[in-house]
């Protein structure tokens, strides 16, 4: 099962830098002369997406609305010739992994640049946080705030670990009013499904991006005061817990 | 600030959602609210279509501004005018809106119609005031819960959740 997903990630990571490395070697204006021919529009003041700053863009608010009606569509589109609604949540999982995996560098970015004032020259210092979770707490933590915030500009709601003694490598996270479900209401013959799978697709992408091999899925869990209370079940891979068990005994955090 | 119900109906006179929020109008059966949509539906049209119009001509002789229908009427040079455009609106920007209220001892209905042809029949106390509220209140309802919502089919009865959910609580909140 965890083949194919790597090679997709593989797959991302070959296609995506080959602009960005075209862009460094030639002259502005033959780059914009690139991107016209490929049929991408530059704006008027010849400022592309690439010349702008990272963190310009940190504080900017999103029109809930557009993504509503966007995210509508991608639940439409997703919903053509499936087999039922495992196939339907499937699907969703995977428009949502690639965008964890690419998230995650800009998670990373933003959250050094946050703590630390000139990020890279004092990240290789001790002092420096750690910048990638070793551990499964600290990415269970960088996903339950950082990535929650990134995307919904709040933490999630809370973080738990399984009690059962079989399970011991599944965790929750709760969202108790997912973004992605207020304006959706699941036809009754399809209580099972729950669109936040989308977001679950993304928590699996952050986690593959760190190495941690996961499977991720959405499920309902509504309550009197929350009807729309979903509960991200995160649960990791054998390997993950024998390294987990090694990093344990060596002292790692 | 009695709200007794809601009917809406799609641009092709189909009943879409039907809800009663609270009792003091009589029941009707399911099938009793298809024809009164289907009804209201046509008597509407019909209504939008004898609404007065205002003959051209007149208005320009007596105030001797042009108005701004699309005929040029110089007075030197009789143009050939044709039935259509010698009324107008008494607002020419404005179109015929039709039916809007109706109105009765035991109820008010009022009748909201959006731009793209769906209408919102309200139903509520006569002595109510502030009905625009109201209305507007639940086509913002209306357009984030049920046309945001992938499940939902134009034109499709409207069984969403979240819309019921909302709606109920909004109004629960005014009284």
């Amino acid at each position: 099962m965890t083949q194919p997903r790597h090679s997709a990630m593989l797959s991302i990571s070959n296609t995506n830098p080959i602009p960005i490395a075209n862009d460094k070697q030639q002259p502005p204006s033959t780059q914009i002369q690139n991107l016209a021919s490929t049929g991408l529009r530059v704006p008027s003041n010849r400022k592309t997406i690439y010349d702008r700053h990272l963190n310009r863009t940190r504080n900017a608010e999103l029109s809930r609305a557009g993504f509503a009606f966007l995210f509508a569509e991608m639940v439409t589109y997703a919903q053509r010739r499936v087999t039922g609604i495992q196939d339907l949540e499937r699907r969703l999982n995977e428009q949502g992994y690639p965008l964890g995996l690419r998230l995650l560098d800009l998670l990373y970015y933003r959250t050094m640049s946050s703590s630390t004032s000139s990020s890279l020259s004092s990240s290789s210092t001790s002092a420096a946080p750690p910048n990638r979770p070793l551990r499964i707490l600290p990415l269970l933590h960088l996903i339950h705030g950082p990535l929650w915030r990134l995307l919904f500009n709040r933490p999630a709601d809370a973080l738990e670990h399984s009690v059962s003694p079989d399970t011991p490598n599944e965790y929750m996270i709760t969202d108790n009013d997912p973004l992605v479900n207020t304006y959706i209401s699941v036809p009754k013959e399809m209580s099972m499904l729950n669109c936040a799978a989308f977001v679950a697709g993304i928590i699996e992408g952050v986690c593959d991006g760190c190495g941690f091999e996961a499977k991720v899925t959405a499920h309902n869990q509504p309550t009197e005061m929350w009807p729309g209370r979903t509960v991200f079940l995160v649960r990791f891979g054998e390997s993950v817990m024998e390294r987990e068990k090694v990093l344990e005994r060596a002292g790692v955090k | 600030m009695t709200v007794f119900s809601l009917i809406i109906i799609n641009k092709a006179g189909g009943l879409i959602y039907q809800r009663e929020f609270q009792p003091g109008l009589r029941k009707l059966s399911t099938n009793d609210y298809l024809v009164l949509a289907g009804t209201f539906h046509g008597v509407h049209a019909i209504t939008r279509s004898i609404t007065p119009k205002l003959p051209v001509a007149a208005a320009t002789t007596t105030a001797s501004t042009p108005t701004s229908s699309n005929v040029p009427s110089t007075p030197g040079t009789p143009t050939p005018i044709t039935p259509a455009s010698t009324h107008s609106f008494p607002n020419p920007g404005v179109p015929a809106t039709g039916l809007e209220s109706l109105e009765t001892d035991k109820f008010r209905l009022t009748c909201f119609q959006t731009l793209t042809g769906t209408k919102f029949l309200l139903f509520t106390d006569p002595m109510m005031t502030s009905i625009d509220t109201v209305i507007s209140k639940i086509y913002e309802l209306y357009s984030d819960y049920v046309m945001k919502n992938p499940f939902y089919q134009l034109e499709m009865p409207v069984r969403c959740e979240a819309f019921d959910r909302h709606l109920m609580g909004w109004l629960r909140g005014r009284t």
